[in-house]
């Protein structure tokens, strides 16, 4: 295991719950590495496949996809249907050669600040000990060139 | 617009120390500058003041800015702040970006000051390619429903109800069980005046049953809710009493002929009703019901009826409601505590609870106001454990907060009205009388001599043959184990949602806590309202609470459906999907997807067409579509995409 190895992590979070939740660790001073990076989704069932892909192909070590506790969806069950996406997309990391550990679903309450810093932090060092993305080392000399030719 | 002709103003916000304490936030600022797109980057100690704001105002103005980031708090705090901010200065609201720096950035990663300026510039620069992409957000102006519903009818609806009415809103209130009034109804006395608990209620309930713009439905659930805020359609169940409210003059005629015996739920199972039976002397509506489950139809209290009311065909009825707020009063029930079998309620006949103990209190109640064993003697030693089922890690973590008062006063009236020779002790973690005039109260039990002892209640033990009970207590003060001959113990069982909060949270959209209550928005500056725009909260369902509490809880309730309703009517953000009709492939899959039933597949080939009321925004349908035909405004994929090459970009 690489512990110089920093992942970047994307979490896309639903606004109703598992955005509360980063709010309130926040909030409660509970604290977690600073890999995580928080994009807000109205509801995880907005997260589409090319979302998580995207976040790969842009260099992402680690995606989690964090919705409400099963049963308590604020839209019936959008994050059901995003944890069917992200088996399918598992099954899709895999076949490309990607580690599907890499991407998780993971379910919290608004009221599960707690428990939601100590998901990340678990699935942090889930993925220090995967080590870096294998698509960004790959991508790595091509986005020098796209930049290089933008400017 | 094209993201090229965007022009950015960044303001970042140092909330005091909070953010600035752990982010270099002159670092962050000057990196924002650099940004493409970006036309200016400011910082400032409190964005959200006055002075912040007319800062973000003037630059919108100087730089003629058309979209604005602004790095702070959590937008769950001053989003709505700044979207009023900008539109003040002339933009939509919605081509504003929030950048959470404090929640979560600067307050979970104190001790990292490097690595959080450095995750500051990522989320920052996502926000500003996000927020190029942004596009304004159309409102639509709705009228308001001048009419509430009202959940529940304890002491925190009827309050509410009355609140409301008084104002000349029309209120719908709705009952499950055959009477208003509630658990309040059962406690004979108030703490801590003593105060009869009857006496100021049922003036209430009175007014409830003749207001005139107050409708009351009994035997009645909620079993849907559809639309939104300003108005929701309510479909209602109401169960047969199987006797013509309209007719019925409550004079018992029938009750004294039917054969039938069942035990009372308003007594808690400590004495027997007939089948056909009014809950309480002072119910509301005063009116007869059937309890068909156990009536033998034989048609006995038909037979004298005087006034033909009894109807043994009634169906049960569904209704429709249309109003502009819902507020949820459905209180709570005493949990159950024979799973804690250390203390053998439901094994030994002379283990009781607290609400058993107050039926008994009551001169109307089962035993005409005595305190007596299961075998008819009185009893004489009475020993009370506290935190029974609450403060338990086992069952319910958090303190019901009613119970030490509630004990103390059944000792206080036991000691001054029933026997002041009688011995009774309170075994207890600690006495929580945190109210005006609770710590008083506390004390005058002292003085009587009830007996308050600190500890915790390892077991009961029954003898078989005289029914007398030994209580096992480690007392933490003298620091040994007592044990205490009792002839009567009673459990301040927990406080615990009343059954089918949960369904009912479902059908409403509403949040419950991990503790099972329903959830708040804010537990300190929005303690009343909920997710929802338009539903309320109070009285128990919110959390355990005493009777003033319930009340101020109801009339706050009140006081903001009023707020809404007086409004007239309300602005609702159309965070919609739209319809690329060139990539629509008519495949309907988004119409399956839809858990709102907002999208429809006109025929004659027609694209998806999106019913803009019924559309919650969750944006499930732009996952969906398979030709991405279909984009949720404000979460475009352009935006969503170009958040996450911004993020991974630092």
């Amino acid at each position: 295991m690489d512990q110089h190895f920093d992942p970047i992590i994307v979490a896309f979070c639903c606004w109703h719950c598992s955005y509360a939740a980063a709010d309130l660790a926040g909030t409660s001073r509970i604290q977690y590495p600073t890999n995580i990076r928080i994009i807000r989704v109205p509801c995880t069932g907005r997260v589409d496949l090319i979302h998580i892909f995207k976040a790969f192909a842009e260099g992402a070590d680690g995606v989690l996809v964090a919705g409400c506790l099963k049963g308590q969806c604020h839209y019936v069950d959008g994050n059901l249907k995003a944890e069917l996406r992200v088996i399918f997309a598992k099954r899709i990391l895999e076949s490309i050669g990607i580690e599907p550990e890499r991407l998780e679903m993971v379910f919290v309450s608004a009221a599960m600040g707690a428990e939601f810093a100590s998901i990340i932090r678990e699935f942090v060092e889930r993925i220090r000990s995967l080590g870096p993305n294998p698509a960004k080392l790959k991508k790595h000399g091509q986005l020098k060139e796209s930049t290089k030719s933008r400017e | 617009m094209s993201p090229d002709n965007a022009k950015v103003g960044v303001f970042i916000c140092h909330c005091g120390k909070n953010i600035a304490g752990v982010i270099n936030v002159e670092e962050v600022r000057r990196f924002a500058e650099k940004l493409p797109g970006v036309v200016v980057a400011k910082d400032y100690m409190f964005m959200c003041s006055q002075t912040g704001q007319r800062l973000i105002k003037d630059a919108i103005k100087e730089h003629r800015l058309n979209r604005v980031v602004v790095a702070s708090c959590s937008p769950k705090l001053h989003e709505p702040t700044f979207r009023k901010c900008i539109s003040e200065a002339g933009l939509n609201p919605y081509l504003l970006e929030m950048v959470n720096l404090r929640e979560h950035c600067s307050w979970p990663h104190l001790y990292e000051p490097g690595k959080a300026t450095e995750k500051a510039k990522a989320l920052l620069k996502a926000a500003v390619e996000r927020a190029k992409r942004l596009e304004p957000v159309k409102s639509v102006k709705i009228p308001v429903i001048k009419s509430v519903l009202v959940i529940g009818g304890g002491v925190a609806g009827i309050q509410a109800a009355l609140d409301l009415a008084e104002q000349g809103f029309r209120v719908y209130l709705v009952e499950r069980s055959p009477s208003i009034g509630g658990n309040m109804a059962r406690v004979v006395k108030t703490f801590p005046t003593d105060d009869c608990a009857m006496c100021i209620l049922s003036p209430k309930m009175s007014e409830v049953a003749s207001h005139p713009n107050i409708t009351l439905f009994t035997c009645s659930e909620v079993i849907s809710v559809d639309g939104h805020v300003g108005n929701f359609t309510v479909r209602i169940l109401k169960r047969p009493r199987h006797i013509d409210e309209e007719k019925c003059v409550a004079c018992g005629a029938c009750e004294e002929v039917c054969p039938v015996l069942v035990p009372d739920e308003f007594d808690l199972g400590m004495r027997m009703r007939k089948a056909i039976y009014i809950p309480f002397p002072q119910a509301i509506p005063r009116v007869y019901l059937i309890d068909t489950d156990k009536c033998i139809r034989c048609g006995m209290c038909a037979q004298v009826c005087e006034r033909n009311a009894i109807n043994f065909d009634e169906k049960p009825k569904e209704l429709e409601l249309k109003v502009g707020a819902i507020i949820v009063a459905t209180g709570f029930e005493e949990f159950d505590p024979s799973p804690i079998t250390e203390y053998g309620y439901g094994e030994y006949d002379n283990v009781v609870t607290q609400m058993q103990l107050a039926r008994m209190l009551d001169p109307l109640g089962p035993t005409h106001g005595e305190i007596l064993r299961a075998d008819g003697k009185p009893a004489k030693t009475i020993v009370m454990i506290q935190c029974v089922g609450s403060r338990d890690h086992r069952f319910n973590k958090y303190c019901s907060s009613v119970c030490c008062m509630v004990a103390l006063k059944h000792a206080q009236l036991i000691k001054l009205e029933h026997d002041p020779q009688a011995e009774v002790y309170i075994c207890c973690i600690d006495i929580r009388a945190y109210r005006k005039g609770y710590e008083e109260y506390a004390d005058r039990a002292r003085e009587l001599g009830v007996k308050i002892i600190k500890g915790r209640v390892s077991k009961v033990e029954e003898d078989k043959k005289s029914g007398k009970l030994k209580v096992y207590v480690y007392n933490v003060v003298l620091d040994e184990v007592m044990v205490i001959d009792a002839d009567l113990v009673v459990l301040s069982s927990a406080m615990i949602p009343s059954r089918g909060t949960q369904d009912l949270a479902k059908i409403l959209g509403v949040e419950v806590g991990p503790d099972g209550f329903l959830k708040e928005l804010h537990p300190k500056l929005q303690p009343i309202d909920t997710k929802i725009p338009g539903i309320f909260i109070c009285g128990c369902a919110q959390g355990p609470k005493d009777i003033p509490d319930s009340v101020a809880q109801g009339s706050a309730a009140a006081a903001r459906a009023a707020s809404l309703l007086s409004r007239g009517e309300i602005t609702i953000d159309l965070i919609i999907p739209e319809v690329n009709e060139d990539l629509c492939r008519k495949c309907g899959i988004c119409v399956r997807f839809c858990p709102f039933n907002a999208l429809e597949l006109p025929p004659e080939g027609k694209s998806v067409r999106v019913i803009e009321l019924k559309c919650k925004g969750c944006g499930t349908c732009a996952a969906a579509c398979p030709t991405g035909a279909i984009q949720l405004k404000h979460y475009k994929d352009e935006q969503i995409l170009a958040q996450i090459e911004g993020i991974l970009g630092v």
